[in-house]
């Protein structure tokens, strides 16, 4: 991939930035997400709650499913494939996927080796837990990072784990000497040049969104007082008792997030949220695959 | 001079950077408090997706101020999605402001791949780079629209009054030079706009 096409990536990552991306399954759904204000979706065959429920292998999404989303909405059209699974990648990429997620959420093709993603046009989201795994996804070629939380659970407190990680690891690495940078460097195994970069600018070379467990327009609000740059929400939307309300609310509580008198309205009569399983309760941890 | 940038979704903080860097000063709109009593010189509207940011303009009440600014004349800079909310006729999309006498033709370039860098000829500036992030362009302009430049033969930047558009995204470069032009209309605005008020007084 040429420099200029990454930076491209880069680019759209920014233009997503203060929106809120959704998870859809069908087209219906992905009416209903950009009718709400959703700025891409994500199209998959199983939300991640079905997915955690269901069990068994969890693949990419037929290219049918994913196609009929991109003829319904204007707006960009994610998809996911499996952690290393670079023949997916090159499908999505044929069908010109706007974005493709490497995630975690289904189940990973490769236990070493994650996608070579320098080696794509289009560009790649990736999870991170902590500021090692997003640079060493970004050194892959990942144009775009987000948390990786505990998909599927409605459970925030790994998002919210990752999200402060992330930060007090950034604030830590530019307080170091120049000179430190080295053995800092070696120690969480990512190039030098990112870190440096990291060092002096006081934030990720690419754009950060939060991910996993968000639920309510208050779940979206802490993310974004965190720092997050926009949000996922996967199951949390249309696993809610109404959909469109919700979506809509996560929406403007993205763009105000520090407005406690709208956050208070916008979470008014949304109906019943997405039941949930709180992390003590799962026996998948998602977030540990790949690091 | 004060310049509100719509910060409903999108790129708006790296107009902020590019305009502080030139001298202004920048406040974010984000609700209808933002604006209300304001002073605002200009008003930018940045990249993002346009269906979001007309969305929130309705729902966060802040639709009918801002139109009301436009069409007092209020100096707009609209980027991308920015171009889209200003045009008064969208291929594959909604209206938002329709202010701006042309035509725009949404996604004109197809999906991210079709996205590209390259440079055009902006009248007044020389060369200048241009990016194009699953952007528009406009397809014809009315009499009153001045048009600013060209890729391929399509129109990607264009004047009308106090009103400029680009399909591209200058804030994502290091070039300061649309911005700066952008400053001028502002800061002729807020000479006449003074003018009789001082003969007044």
């Amino acid at each position: 991939m040429a420099q200029s096409r990454y930076e491209l990536n880069k680019n759209l990552a920014q233009m997503l930035k203060g929106g809120v991306i959704m998870d859809v399954t069908t087209p219906e759904q992905a009416k209903i997400a950009e009718n709400a204000g959703a700025c891409a979706v994500m199209a998959l065959e199983r939300i991640p709650a079905d997915i955690r429920a269901a069990g068994g292998v969890s693949r990419m999404s037929d290219p049918k499913m994913i196609r009929g989303i991109q003829e319904t909405v204007s707006i960009p059209v994610m998809a996911k494939v499996r952690i290393g699974h670079f023949a997916e990648a090159q499908i999505l990429q044929a069908i010109e996927i706007d974005y493709i997620d490497e995630s975690e959420v289904l189940s990973p093709a490769d236990d070493v080796y994650h996608i070579d993603k320098t080696k794509f046009e289009v560009p790649f989201v990736c999870g991170a837990k902590d500021l090692g795994e997003a640079l060493r996804r970004i050194a892959e070629g990942a144009s775009m990072i987000r948390t990786k939380g505990e998909p599927g659970t409605g459970d925030v407190v790994q998002a919210v784990r990752h999200m402060r990680m992330m930060a007090s690891e950034i604030r830590r690495i530019a307080g170091l000497a120049e000179d430190e940078l080295y053995e800092a460097a070696k120690q969480m195994q990512v190039p030098f040049e990112l870190l440096q970069y990291v060092h002096n600018n006081r934030r990720l070379p690419v754009v950060n969104f939060a991910a996993g467990g968000i639920a309510t327009p208050a779940d979206a609000a802490l993310m974004m007082q965190l720092g997050a740059e926009g949000v996922f929400v996967g199951s949390g939307i249309f696993k809610s008792g109404n959909p469109a309300k919700r979506a809509a609310a996560i929406v403007q509580a993205v763009t105000n997030y520090n407005d406690a008198e709208l956050l208070a309205k916008l979470s008014e009569d949304l109906g019943e949220a997405m039941v949930g399983i709180n992390e003590q309760e799962i026996e998948l941890l998602m977030a540990e695959r790949g690091k | 001079m004060r310049i509100g940038v719509l910060a409903l979704q999108g790129a708006f903080a790296e107009h902020e950077a590019m305009l502080q860097t030139l001298g202004a000063d920048c406040f974010e709109i984000r609700k209808p408090a933002d604006i209300k009593g304001q002073p605002m010189d200009g008003f930018v509207i940045p990249g993002g997706e346009s269906t979001v940011m007309t969305k929130l303009l309705h729902g966060l009440g802040l639709f009918e101020l801002l139109q009301g600014k436009i069409a007092g004349g209020l100096p707009v800079f609209g980027t991308c999605a920015g171009l889209i909310l200003l045009a008064k006729h969208v291929q594959g999309g909604i209206t938002c402001f329709p202010c701006m006498d042309i035509t725009v033709r949404r996604n004109a370039y197809g999906r991210q791949l079709g996205s590209f860098e390259t440079t055009a000829l902006f009248t007044g500036l020389g060369e200048v780079p241009t990016v194009f992030i699953r952007g528009p362009y406009i397809e014809c302009a009315g009499e009153n629209v001045q048009v600013l430049a060209y890729v391929d033969g399509n129109i990607v930047a264009a004047r009308q009054e106090n009103i400029l558009v680009t399909a591209f995204h200058p804030e994502l470069k290091q070039d300061v030079r649309i911005h700066r032009f952008f400053l001028d209309i502002v800061n002729k605005y807020k000479k006449e706009k003074e003018k009789p008020q001082s003969r007044c007084g």
